[in-house]
Formats: structure tokens, sequence, C-alpha cells
């Protein structure tokens, strides 16, 4: 590791220097920089507007580093993801604070003559709340945010790659304090204090697990953040890592500090390569201006991180898997005891802590535990990001305190479910998956029920990483059962016999129930199998793996019963038990579903009720999409 | 330091005391439990895979035993209902993956799998999602390796790297795809394993098995044109009673002697007599070695599983190791050339059977060094547990067999000749020898105690007429990797060192009843040391029947000519990389050469890549093209001097010293070493055209 | 002679590659999935030379090499199609009928579950489990280009225009 000569960084310097440059600014133009909006086109979008600014004459500039005055220039700066990815690419426009969606790079010139020139507004471009349908033209009038708590995530609107304006926004206050102010003692009891619970999954006390490090004696300890992000439809930690790098370097700097370690370490999965991009730039500004490094602050504490990127493995998200992984072996578990706060990377005692947990942390040595505590629930304190997924009408990355209901998520800030057209029709809420492949389902009457770590444990789901998917009414939950049991048994390390073998054979028992295979045995089966898996399984993976059965099974048994004993699957999603027929009384005999089906199945003269031929039918569904009339049933 | 003070925890209900037990599972096992697991050695690291151990921690819920630290006031229940339904299960899930075949199953009666699921009373096997078959693995001369019948426990894996440091075989995929798997699904004959056998002396299950090669046996038997004979090594005769209700440790050589009669073996004589044999060509060649200033330390041979070892991963040691052949070699090749004579038969009608602990040797009597006009010296080699199954094939009841004596004269041996079987025998034999050689009077002493036990490294400074004589005694390989690094390092020094590739030495080799523990191999060998105690003969020395030996057919003593040829033998270095391969010409004809040339990638003047261009100029300017195969191999171990290796055809022409990099073509050209490998295609040419 | 020699020595350069990134890893075991993630960017697939040649390197058994890279998801001993398309099949992807779309690409292209290679070896089709942008799904990612609400149509597009530039390229040879 290169030593970093010992430079102390005045924090209100590089704070008034921003400050400076940004005074001269005379607009600024945020575009959204996530994964999800560059997808879209937001960086094609930018330099159009870039080019269109050019041809009117006007002086535009993107990177504020990149020389000093900036008088009369119009900064486009580039967000994190703003979490709502589905009506990217986003655009807001300061300091009117107008938000703007769907942007093409064909509307630059418009934007430039229009609302960058008057700071009119066009309507074409604004956002329309899918409930009430009127146009909602400023950030603080959509619903979408205004209901949300954005604490983890409000810095997210901050350009990431300029290291001046987190440190402008109060950044790095909480690592100076830490560093020169607080013992590792006293750290670790603001964390206890302020009932920080990790954020990765289980709600373990943050605090108490950096209390533990600090107690294990090791000449060389680590902190590792935990930025594998496997659970499939959440992105919460992607996010932050790419709108607001700097405060998981400073949250891992400060456990640093708490645990006694000198070194960090970033596991990003591999997938995330924007992520991985700008958590190395951050870690490069940082070392630049002596936030990372040696002696820093002249407190004699050193501390250096490093990213390392994962490679392809949803396991590697547990603690010891994790471990494996950095040292260069396949990513099998281990058994806990030994944890990793006595004997962890390398067999040094190791904290490791997830982004939002990590993220988390400046805020409350910064804030105070007390202004921490003042949003959340008394045994979950403070926010938690969600990705807000599925049948839902908008979908998105939120944050909002522990205790919020789940109504307010999925009808307030997700606008309401929607059917499979894409419609919200205010009757389809069938459940909501949450907690990922590890989790469970919630049912209606869940809906108010106050959201923390204790009360989704007893209900059978748990916070998980945070992925919350709503599932509409046409959802066969057996075969979501099995989407997540799939994808459980895809990523099983196949180290222990429970999961290895377990998730396989209960894979194959849903098989069995969803092609009509099973019988009256297979229930009570894979509900053994189920228990014995939770019960008998080495680590997390398939230790939970089952909950989604789990929970299925209680909660829409009489689903499963349909499809085991009468070989039918009440939303017609699974194919092998469809039994198209055609609703005579609802036939119009228009014949559109006799022109579509593929092996001509149907029967019926213009005018004249059709029939499906059950032997030739291959139970595509071609025909209940092409009927109007919602003659077609079964399928 | 260990904690070694007395506490105390409950187990169903029952107050139980511990002290320094490094998990629960060995508290409860010593309080009369026997919880079933596939995962745990106590040799080995704990894996915490098989999760049979669970148990019931009061306030902690279930955790897995052997990985959980006992303290003081646990209580525990090591069957609740929960656990008993996990546990029945779990195997029937395990079944479920199993090519079940258990009646003809070579492991059906040691099998971990077969006892748990019926000790759980495990009934049906309700699960039907497919198996995948996968192909059986009997490429290696030693072992068989039956995916299908693996249970992933990784015993084997963690012995391998822990025990033996090598690593050949590793866990490759995840989760339902998973498997044990030489490195690209190769087969286990081709890869860099030693044939030790520790492997299956672990595995659970049938899943790695020795190679069963008694019907061979039998086939000879029955050929009524064949005179059968069989050599016993001497580990096996304190091991092998063990399946018929002995102690570990009790001698049934006699026993054993009367069963092979039984079977119809003409002459059953003793390897203990050719490790007398051994003794006094190792000895001789280590006061040579001492005296003449020949290389130091020297290593003793006697392990084809140490020798390959030393072949593939220290090629530089290889002038170090002994050039005697090991005990078993040295029979085959003594046998075939004296008894055909003895019983008027013809070499060829003399079959000679070994029944050996060990399934390396296995491999080593098929090596084509100990093979004359093709026919090996050693015929058919089998291990303690296929003789077992033979003596019961055949119905004998092996403790109610009067014991009946070795045949003479190969059946006759000191007790120097049987200790060979513990870890520190052969130096204890060598000692015994080359003490009472340098003191020039009658060793009254026998026992060098210093060199017994299970201790990792035995090491001890004699001294004796005035010589100080450092030895080290050294068993599993990875022990002995340690060892060699330190030689090379020169922080240590000795003048002779034994290996040997298993825990304790060949009493728990790779053939010995399965599920040795230490305690059963400390009991092993003290049957050898007893048997040691009551032979009337204790020196190798003073086998007068292996002097008459010498006399009669081996050029008269230890050393000679004779004995060179009968007695000794030379090594091989295999330590390229074969994968990292470029072909530089292909042949035509359906016989071809095969030429590799090994060089080293990390030098951009390697000077291989000049030899290998005059090579294949070489065989170009002969027009030997049609008939040759040509590979550059890489090499990229850190040898600073690019070391290059040629093989020719299946003979390894001997490391080319091609040392500067700066060599010029001329230079290369005149050096002896080409000479050597143009000699070597030549003749290689000349027998395949 | 000559000609041995060069192969020869394309074969070292060839590896010089490996030997690089073993130099800038410090040799060091520890960082084996870094010099395979590294390795495999070099030759797009880590063929079995240069595993064996990695592991005696590094002095660690090459079974050992062999189960890493048979571990993760992300390395691949056979050859890849030169264009890559990810589905993305996480939960939010699959709610939103990924699946649907992969079969609408394992028509077209002539692929199914164990056959995820084209034979002209243009395409290869991997199933992923979130890329993070589920904000969008379902998600396709073709050569590292995400494309978000996708639909058999948008996909038929973009496969039309690798198609007819690899035509093109070709043409111009
Ligand atoms: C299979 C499995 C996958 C996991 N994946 C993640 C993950 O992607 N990100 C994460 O932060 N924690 C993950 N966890 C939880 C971590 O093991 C660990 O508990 C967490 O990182 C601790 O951080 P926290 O205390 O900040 O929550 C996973 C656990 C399991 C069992
Ligand atoms: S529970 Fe599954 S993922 Fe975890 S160790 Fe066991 S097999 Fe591996
Ligand atoms: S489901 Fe498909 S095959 Fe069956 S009738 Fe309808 S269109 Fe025809
Ligand atoms: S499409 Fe509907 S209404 Fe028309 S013929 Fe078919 S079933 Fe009848
Ligand atoms: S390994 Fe055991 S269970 Fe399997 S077939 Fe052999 S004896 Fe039977
Ligand atoms: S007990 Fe009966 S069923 Fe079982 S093996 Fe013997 S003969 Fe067959
Ligand atoms: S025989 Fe020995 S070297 Fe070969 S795989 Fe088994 S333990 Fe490893
Ligand atoms: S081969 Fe045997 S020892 Fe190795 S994992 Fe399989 S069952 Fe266990
Ligand atoms: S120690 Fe003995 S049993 Fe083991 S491999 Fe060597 S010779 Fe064979
Ligand atoms: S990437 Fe722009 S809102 Fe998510
Ligand atoms: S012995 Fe404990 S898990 Fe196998
Ligand atoms: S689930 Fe498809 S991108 Fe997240």
């Amino acid at each position: 590791m290169t030593s970093i000569p010992a430079k102390t960084p005045d924090l209100e310097q590089m704070a008034a220097h921003y400050q400076r440059q940004a005074a001269q600014l005379k607009r600024r133009v945020i575009i959204c920089g996530g994964t999800g909006c560059i997808a879209n086109g937001a960086l094609k979008v930018r330099d159009a507007v870039c080019a269109e600014m050019e041809k009117a004459g006007q002086k535009a500039v993107v990177d504020l580093l990149e020389h000093e005055d900036h008088s009369g220039e119009t900064y486009f700066s580039k967000s994190g993801c703003q979490g709502f990815c589905q009506v990217g690419p986003i655009m807001r426009i300061e300091p009117e604070g107008i938000f703007y969606c769907h942007v093409k790079p064909e509307d630059a010139a418009e934007i430039v003559n229009v609302t960058l020139k008057t700071g009119e507004i066009i309507d074409r471009l604004v956002y329309v709340d899918p409930v009430s349908k009127k146009p909602q033209r400023h950030e603080d009038e959509i619903t979408f945010y205004t209901r949300q708590n954005r604490v983890v995530l409000k810095n997210c609107l901050i350009e990431p790659d300029n290291i001046e304006e987190y440190i402008y926004k109060e950044g790095y206050q909480a690592a100076r304090k830490a560093l020169t102010e607080m013992s590792a003692e006293q750290i670790c009891q603001t964390i206890i204090d302020a009932g920080l619970r990790g954020r990765g999954g289980g709600g373990f006390p943050t605090g108490l697990k950096w209390k533990f490090t600090l107690a294990s004696k090791g000449d060389k300890k680590y902190v590792i953040c935990n930025a594998d992000e496997g659970d499939p439809g959440a992105f919460m930690d992607r996010s932050v890592m790419e709108g607001n790098p700097h405060a998981v370097l400073e949250g891992m700097l400060i456990a640093g500090k708490a645990v006694g370690a000198d070194e960090g370490v970033v596991y990003v999965r591999t997938e995330y390569p924007l992520a991985v991009q700008r958590m190395r730039g951050a870690i490069e500004a940082a070392e630049k201006h002596g936030l990372l490094g040696d002696n820093l602050f002249q407190s004699g504490f050193n501390f250096h991180i490093r990213v390392v990127e994962g490679a392809g493995a949803f396991v590697c998200g547990e603690e010891t898997a994790l471990i494996a992984s950095i040292e260069g072996k396949r990513g099998m578990p281990s058994p806990k005891p030994p944890f990793p706060a006595e004997r962890g990377l390398y067999g040094k005692p190791t904290v490791i802590n997830s982004v939002e947990t990590l993220a988390s942390i400046p805020y409350i040595i910064r804030e105070g535990v007390e202004v921490f505590r003042s949003v959340g629930t008394e045994k979950s304190p403070g926010t938690k990001t969600f990705a807000l997924t599925g049948h839902v009408a908008n979908t998105g990355l939120i944050e909002v305190p522990f205790g919020a209901t789940l109504r307010e998520i999925v009808y307030n800030i997700g606008g309401g479910v929607t059917d499979n057209a894409g419609h919200v029709t205010g009757e389809d809420f069938k459940a909501v998956q949450i907690g990922g492949p590890s989790g469970g389902c919630l049912t209606p009457d869940l809906l108010d029920l106050p959201l923390d770590f204790d009360s989704l444990k007893n209900a059978g789901a748990m916070v998980g990483s945070g992925g919350l998917v709503v599932m509409n009414k046409q959802t066969c939950m057996v075969s979501i059962a099995r989407f997540f049991m799939q994808f459980t048994q895809n990523e099983s390390c196949g180290k222990c016999v429970p999961c290895r073998e377990g998730t396989k054979q209960m894979l194959a028992l849903l098989d069995d129930i969803i092609n009509g295979r099973a019988d009256e045995n297979t229930l009570e089966l894979l509900e053994q199998t189920a228990k014995a898996v939770q019960l008998g399984s080495l680590c997390g993976l398939g230790k939970t793996a089952p909950n989604p059965v789990l929970s299925t099974l209680r909660n829409f048994r009489e689903e499963y019963e349909a499809h085991v004993y009468r070989k039918i699957c009440p939303t017609g999603e699974c194919k092998a038990l469809a039994r198209p027929e055609i609703d005579a009384a609802l036939c119009k005999g228009c014949t559109a579903c006799a022109r579509k089906c593929p092996v001509g199945a149907i029967t019926g003269k213009v005018k004249e009720v059709h029939v499906i031929d059950a032997d030739k039918c291959i139970k595509c569904g071609a025909c209940k999409a092409a009927c109007r009339f919602n003659a077609i049933t079964g399928i | 330091m260990a904690d070694t003070a007395i506490k105390k925890l409950t187990v169903n209900g029952r107050e139980v005391t511990f002290s320094d037990e490094r998990n629960l599972l060995e508290v409860i096992r010593k309080a009369g439990i026997d919880i079933p697991t596939f995962c745990y050695h106590s040799e080995l690291s704990i894996y915490g895979a098989c999760r049979l151990c669970l148990v019931d921690v009061e306030g902690k819920g279930v955790m897995a035993s052997c990985s959980t630290k006992p303290a003081a006031g646990m209580v525990i229940q090591t069957d609740t209902k929960e656990i008993r339904n996990m546990r029945k299960i779990n195997l029937e899930l395990l079944l479920a993956n199993h090519n079940r075949e258990c009646p003809t199953c070579t492991r059906s009666a040691s099998c971990a799998l077969q006892a748990i699921a019926h000790r759980l009373g495990v009934e049906t096997v309700r699960f039907k999602a497919p198996r995948k078959e996968e192909p059986i693995d009997d490429s290696s001369p030693s072992l068989v390796r039956d995916p299908n019948k693996c249970v992933l426990c990784g015993d084997c894996v963690r012995v391998c790297s822990e025990i033996q440091g090598i690593g050949a075989i590793d866990f490759a995929f995840r989760g339902s795809s998973a498997k044990i798997a030489p490195a690209f699904d190769a087969s286990l004959g081709q890869v860099e394993c030693v044939n030790c056998g520790q492997c299956a002396a672990v595995c659970p299950t049938g899943a790695l098995t020795p190679k069963q090669d008694s019907s061979k046996v039998w086939e000879a038997l029955y050929d009524r044109s064949k005179t059968v004979v069989v050599q016993v090594a001497p580990a096996v005769r304190v091991a092998l009673g063990e399946y018929f209700g002995a102690k570990p440790g009790e001698n049934v050589a006699g026993k054993l002697v009367a069963a092979l009669k039984l079977m119809g073996f003409k002459h059953v004589y003793d390897t203990s007599f050719t490790a007398d044999m051994t003794i006094f060509e190792e000895a001789n060649e280590l006061l040579e070695r001492i005296q003449g200033g020949g290389e130091l330390p020297m290593f003793t041979s006697c392990c084809p599983a140490w020798v390959k070892y030393v072949e593939i991963y220290f090629p530089e040691l290889l002038p170090n190791v002994s050039s005697c052949r090991s005990p078993q070699a040295m029979f085959g090749s003594v046998a075939k050339k004296v008894l055909p004579e003895q019983f008027g038969c013809r070499r060829e009608d003399l079959v000679v059977v070994s029944i050996m602990p060990c399934t390396a040797k296995k491999f080593e009597a098929q090596l084509p060094k100990f093979s004359v006009d093709g026919k090996p010296e050693v015929d058919i080699v089998i291990t303690t547990s296929e003789v077992q199954r033979m003596i019961n094939s055949l119905g004998i009841q092996l403790q109610e067999l009067e014991p009946e004596a070795f045949d003479m004269p190969m059946g006759f041996a000191t007790g120097g000749g049987v200790i060979f079987g513990a870890s520190g025998g052969v130096m204890e034999a060598a000692l015994r020898y080359v003490a009472e050689k340098l003191d020039n009077k009658p060793l009254k002493k026998v026992d060098f105690k210093q060199v017994r036990g299970m201790e990792h490294l035995k090491e001890a400074t004699l001294e004796i007429a005035g010589n100080e004589i450092r030895v080290a005694v050294v068993h599993g390989l990875a022990n002995t990797k340690k060892l060699l690094q330190d030689i090379k390092a020169g922080k240590v020094k000795y003048h002779f060192v034994e290996v040997m590739a298993c825990p304790g030495g060949c009493i728990s080799g790779g053939g010995q009843p399965w599920g040795a523990t230490d305690r059963i191999r400390i009991q092993r060998q003290q049957g050898l040391y007893n048997t040691d105690k009551a032979h009337q003969v204790q020196k190798p020395q003073d086998n007068w029947l292996v002097q008459r030996c010498y006399e009669e057919h081996i050029g008269g003593k230890p050393g000679s000519h004779e004995a060179h040829h009968l007695l000794h033998t030379e090594y091989q270095n295999r330590s390229q990389i074969f994968d990292a391969k470029l072909p530089i010409m292909r042949g035509v004809e359906s016989n071809r050469l095969p030429i590799t040339v090994t060089i080293c990638a990390n030098q951009e003047n390697c000077p291989g890549q000049l030899l290998l261009g005059m090579l294949s100029s070489y065989v170009k300017d002969k027009k030997y093209t049609p008939w040759v195969d040509m590979d550059a191999a890489f090499s990229s171990r850190p040898a600073q001097d690019g070391t290059i290796c040629v093989t020719v055809g299946d003979q390894i022409v001997e490391r080319t010293h091609f040392h500067n990099a700066m060599n010029t073509l001329e230079q290369l050209q005149n050096q002896a070493a080409f000479k050597k490998i143009t000699d070597a295609i030549d003749k290689g040419l000349a027998q395949i055209r | 002679m000559k000609e041995s020699v060069e192969k020869t020595k394309a074969m070292v350069q060839h590896l010089a590659a490996v030997n690089a990134i073993l130099e800038k890893n410090g040799h060091d075991p520890g960082r084996l999935i870094p010099i395979l993630q590294e390795t495999q960017e070099v030759y797009k697939y880590l063929p079995r030379d240069v595993i064996s040649y990695l592991a005696t390197s590094l002095d660690v058994p090459v079974a050992h090499v062999y189960g890493v890279a048979t571990f993760y998801a992300h390395f691949s001993l056979e050859p890849k199609g030169k264009h890559i398309i990810r589905i993305c099949d996480g939960t939010a992807c699959h709610v939103k009928k990924s699946t649907a779309i992969q079969q609408h690409i394992y028509q077209r292209l002539g692929l199914n579950d164990e056959k995820r290679t084209t034979d002209d070896l243009l395409f290869t089709l991997e199933m992923v489990s979130c890329l993070g942008a589920c904000g969008l799904a379902p998600v396709v990612v073709i050569d590292e280009e995400v494309h978000g609400q996708v639909t058999p149509a948008m996909v038929d597009t973009i496969l039309d225009q690798i198609i007819a530039a690899e035509k093109t390229a070709k043409g111009e040879e």
C-alpha cells in the first residue's frame, strides 16, 4: 500500500471554494446520471442541450473543477440515481426546481430557448401524476418524492464526481470529528445510542458489532463495505454508490476509527460498472485531498480503501463467503462462530456493514443521536430505502422512516397497484413480496402494519435488502414462490446438504405443482423439506430460502390446493394447467381468436360462438390476448 | 495456551465434564453419544457442510456441534423432534441424489451413508428430481472415483490439500452442479495426484475407493499354468484383523498366511524380507554419501507417493532421493529372478502378488521402469481391504485359523524390516545398521525411540563413534513440503530424512481398513513395535537369509553391480505444465513420437525458444516430420535460470542446463545436452518406424 | 526453424499479457479473482492453458483455480460470442415478463437453455439476476448498453442493427 503524505485537509476552505464557484453560476441543471437514466439516454440529452447552448451563444460547463471562473455559465451537473428511473431521463432545473421527465435529445432546443431563457415550463415534459392525472411541475409537488423522507438519499442530487460539493454539504465533518475529537469507544457508544440497525438484512445493531470488533485483539483489522447487493430487484446500494460515494467512504473511515482498522475494502458486484467507477473516482479524490491515507487530520490515524469487484455470485453477500471471495477463494460460507469480528478477512478481526448502513454513519455523528432517532420507531430508528417495483404505478427507489405502512408506500408513494396492462384500477392489490428471495409476502390485511425489523419478522417476512415487489391479482403466487426458489437454487453455493439438495428438490416439487404432476403428498413433503432446509442450512441463504414458499403456503394455501387437487391455476399463469375455453355468453363470434391461434384450434363461423379444440390447443394464450370481449377464460 | 481446566455442561440432561476439546461434538462423543457426521475429522479443518451434527443449545438455538466451542454451563439437547426430522430429510435428500447400489458397492460394509440412513430409520426416499449420471473415473491405477456416490462432504479435498499439500481434487461448479473434480474435470490418472489414497481413506461413501484388483488375483489362482506367490507388507498384519473383530494393532500375520494358503497361493512371503534388504542398500548408500561427499540430505525412497511428489514438485531434489527401490519393487525383481529357478517354472508363469496397505503401490507396480520386456515384476497389487473381501468371499473364518509361518527364504525378516510400516520405522532400522557399521561393534540398544510416534516432524542427532548424524522423520506431504522448503532454504541440515506420505506411515495407508483415527494409528504402530520386540532378530544386518540371497544371486554384497540393476532405480522429472502447450508440428502417420520442450514464458530470451527451433530443424533435416508431434509446453515456475525440460515419448530427457539466456546457437549446439536429446529422438524414431 | 521460433515467440507474447497481469498483482494467490477477471478481459474467456499457466505461476493447485473459475458466474471457460446479450431475470424484470423476451431471443437466434452461443459465435445470451436498473424493467443489456422497458420488437431492431453492421463490416474486408 502506498503511503500518502500527510496533508491536513481544510474542509472549510474546500467548501468555500465550491461556494465561490457555485455563486458565479447563472443556473444549474441537474441531469440524472444514474444507470437507469444513462440507459435511457440522459448523457445524450445533456450533450444535445449543451450543443444547443453553444449554438445560442451561451456558456455551459459540465465540470466545475475544470477551470476557475464560472461567471455567467450554466452548470450541467449530473446526479446519482434519483430513484425514479421509470420516468427517466430526469432533468431538474434550478433554482426554480422544475422537474422534467422522459426528456429526449430532440427536446434540447426547446429547453434551451424556452425554459433556460425565460423560466417558462414546457408542459409536455412535466410529470403527470398517474392517479390524479394532474401535472406536477416541480420536484416538491411530486407525490412520489413528497411522501418520502430522504436522508441517506438526500445528497444524491449533488455531483458525485466533485468532492468539494460533498464537503460543501458538510461532508467529512463527521470524519474529522470522529478522528480528532472522539475515542473509538465513544463512537461505538454513539452508534449504539442511535440504535442504528444493519441495513443489509439482519438488522443487527451496528454499534454492538463495532464494539465486538473493537474488543477483538488483532495487529490488523479490516472494515468491509458490503456492496454485493445481490437481491434481484433491489438497487439501493447501487444508487448510493453512484450518487453519493463519499458518504460511504466517510462511513468506512469512521468505522475504521471505531474498531481500530486501518484498511477498508469495498466489495461491489461487478454488474455495477458505474458504481465501481464512481467509488474508485471518489477514493482517488479523497486520497488526493488527504481524506484517505496516513495520519488523517493529523490524528495519527491511517486509513486506506480499495475496491474489489465480485465475480457473479449472490452468496458472496454473505459475510464469510464475501471474505472467502476477497481472499481469492470460492465464495462458500463457513460456520459462524467464529464471527468476522473475531476472525475475518485474512484471519483478522473484521467488521462488515452494508452500503446503506455505512452511508448513515456520517449523518448520525454529525447531527447527533437525537436527530437520527427523531424519525422511525423506538426499536428501528431512522429511515430505510426500499426498491419499489412490480405492479405499481410509480416504481423506483424510495426512502421512508421505519414505521411507515405498506398502504403509504404502495398507494401514496407508489401511486397504486396496476393491472397487467399498466392501469391503476384500485382493486388489484394481491400481495407484496418484501425482502427478496429471503423474504416473505404480505397480504392486504397487513396494509396498515408499520414496517420495521421486528414487525416484519413477526409477519413471517423480513426487511432483508429492501426489495419490495408489488403483485396484482393476476399474479400466481405458486409461480412467484417458484421464481424465488429457482433463484436460490441457482445461487446456492452447494456446500451444505439441506440447501444444495433441498432447494433442488423444493424446486422440483414446485414444478410438479405448476405442471399438474403433484399429488396429495406433495404439499406436505414441500413443507417438511422447507422446514428442514430452514433449520439445517449453514448460512443465511439456505436458512431463508424457504421463506417465500412457507409464506405463500401460509397465506395462499388455497391457491396451492387449486393447483394440486383441482389442477387449475386460478390466475391462469401456469400454462400447463391452462384450459382455455370460450364463454358462449360473451363470445360475439368476431373470429379474432381463430385468426390468431397458431395451431388452428379454434373453429366457428362469423357471428357465431366459437369453440376451442382442447386436444389441438397448445395453451399459448394468443386467443385470450386477441379477444376484445373477455370471452376466453381458463388461461 | 490450551485451557485445561475442567468445566461442565449438560448433554441431554446429564452433566458432562470437558476441558480443552475443540468443539461440542468431541465433548458429546466423549459423553457416549455418537452424533452422526460426514464432514468432521479431528485431523482436518472444520467444514460444517453435512449439517448432521446439529444440536439444540438452550438460549442459542440449533447449532452445528462440530463448529461450536463448548462453554461451561451450556445446556444441550442432541435430539429434538425438529432435529431428528431435519436429519432424516437430510439423509433422504442425499439418497435421492445417490446411485444406491449397496449390494454391489465396494464400500457396502463400511459405508457411513448407509449406516447413518439405517441408524436414523430412513425407510423411503420420497424425492423424485432426476439425478444426473456422471461417468465413473477409473483412469488412476490406484483409485476409482464415482461421483454418483459423492455426498460432497469435502473430506477428500481437505485431506489432499491440508494433509498432503497437493490439492489434486477440489470443488468445482456450484449449487446443485457442485462436484468434486480434478482440474478441468480431467481424470485422476492425468493430474498431479500422487496416488496416496488418503482421500479414499476419509471418504465416507463409495465415491472414492481403492481400485479393486482381486479378480485378477482369482484369475491367476485359477490358472493351473501359473505359479502364484504373494508378499505381505508389514503394515497389513496389524490392521487386517480389525475386519474380523481383532483390536487394532493385533498381529494376524500367521492367520493371514494360513488364509492365503487356503486360497491357493503357492508360497506366502513377507515384504519385510526386502525391507531388510532395503536397509542393506540404503544404509550403504547413506554411508557412501556421507563419507564420499554425495548429495545430502538423503531421502528415503520406499514410499511411491512421496517419490511421485518429489518428481512433480521438487525435481531439483531428485538427486537427494535414495536410488533404492521400494521393498515391494525389490521383492518383485528379486522374486522374478530367483524363484523361477527355484520352482522350476518359466519366468512368465510366475505371478507375483502384493498385499499392501497402500494404493500408491498399485501405481508403482505398473511403472514401465519396473517391467522387464513389458511384463511387470509385481503383477498384481491388492490392498488390505481387498484381501479381506477375498477371505470373506471364500468363507474363511480368519480368527478360527491356526497361524502358519511365512515361506522361506523370502519370508524371513528381522524386527527392523517389520517396523517399516510405521513412520520412523525405516529410519530406526537404518540407524540400527548405520550405528553398528560406524561403531564397528555389536549394537546393544536397538531402540531409537526419538523417531517413533505420531509427531509431524521427529528429529534426532546421534553421536556414533565420533560422527554426528542428524536425522529427521516426517509424514504427511504437507508437513514434508514445509520441511523441504526449510532444507532448501538452508534453515535445517540433516544427513538422512525419512518421508512417508500417509499419516503415521503405511499403517494408515489408503488401502487399510477404513476409519483410522490417531488412536487407531498409534495402536497399529504399537502392534508393529511389539512384533519387533518379539522377533528373535531385530537388526536388519543380521538377516542371514538376505545375506545369503546377496551371495547367491545379487553380486555378493550390497552396492554391487547386480544390486544396482535389481534393487535401484531412476527418477523422472514430472514438473511440466502440460496444459499450457503450443503445437509446433503435427505428424501424419498413425504412430507418432511426442516431443515436448518446456520453456519459460517469463523471459523474452528463453533459450528454450532457440532449442525448440533447433530441434524442429533437426527433425525436418532428418525427415522425421511425419512421425513427430512437437509441442512447446510453458513453465513459469519462478526459476531465474529458465530451466528447460524435454520429453521424448514417455521418457524425460534430463533437465538440460541451458542456464544462460544469452547462449548463442553455436553454444547450444555444442552442449552435450543437445546430443542427448537428439539421441533420444533417433532412438524413439527407430522404434516407431 | 524460423517458423517455430516465431510461433513460440507469439505464444510467449500471448502469455506475456498473463505475465503482466501476474506482475501487476504481485503474484499474489489472494488476488486470484482480479487476476482471472483481468485475464478474461484479455482473452474474452479463460482458456485451459492459461488457467494452468496461472495456477503454476501462483503456486496453487490447478484444481483450485478451476474450482474458483467454475464457481463464479462471470467466468467462462468457453469462448463466448462477439456480442453479449444479457437479459435481466431479477424480480422486477421477471414480474414484468422478462421470460417472454428470453423466449423471443431464443427463437430468433436458435438458442435454448443449454445452447447459449450462436454457431457463428456472433451472440451469447446470458440470464442475469438484476442489473440494478429495476425501475426500467424489463431490462436487457447488449454489449454494455442498457436498454430499459424492452419489448420483443425493440430487441429485433437492435439485433437487426448489429447483424447489418456485421455484414457491412464483413463486406468491406
Ligand atoms: C445470501 C446472503 C446474501 C446477502 N447479501 C447481502 C448484500 O447483498 N448486501 C448486504 O449489505 N448484505 C447482504 N447480506 C447480509 C450480510 O451477510 C451482512 O449481514 C450485512 O452485510 C451486514 O451489514 P449490516 O450490519 O450493515 O446490515 C447477505 C446475507 C446472505 C445470507
Ligand atoms: S446454505 Fe446454501 S449457500 Fe449457504 S452454505 Fe449452505 S449451500 Fe451454501
Ligand atoms: S391458447 Fe393458443 S393454441 Fe390454444 S386455442 Fe388459444 S390461441 Fe389456440
Ligand atoms: S375473439 Fe372472443 S369474441 Fe371473438 S370469436 Fe373469439 S372468443 Fe368470440
Ligand atoms: S456408497 Fe454407501 S450408500 Fe452408496 S451404494 Fe455404496 S454402500 Fe450404498
Ligand atoms: S433381507 Fe430379503 S429383501 Fe433384504 S436383501 Fe435379504 S433377501 Fe433381499
Ligand atoms: S490419492 Fe492422495 S494425492 Fe491423489 S487425490 Fe487422493 S489424497 Fe490427493
Ligand atoms: S468423494 Fe467422498 S470424501 Fe470426497 S466429497 Fe465425495 S463423499 Fe466426501
Ligand atoms: S506411506 Fe506407505 S501406505 Fe502411504 S503411500 Fe507411502 S508407501 Fe503407501
Ligand atoms: S437513474 Fe435516473 S432516476 Fe434512477
Ligand atoms: S459434522 Fe458438523 S456439519 Fe458435518
Ligand atoms: S430486476 Fe431487472 S434490473 Fe433489477
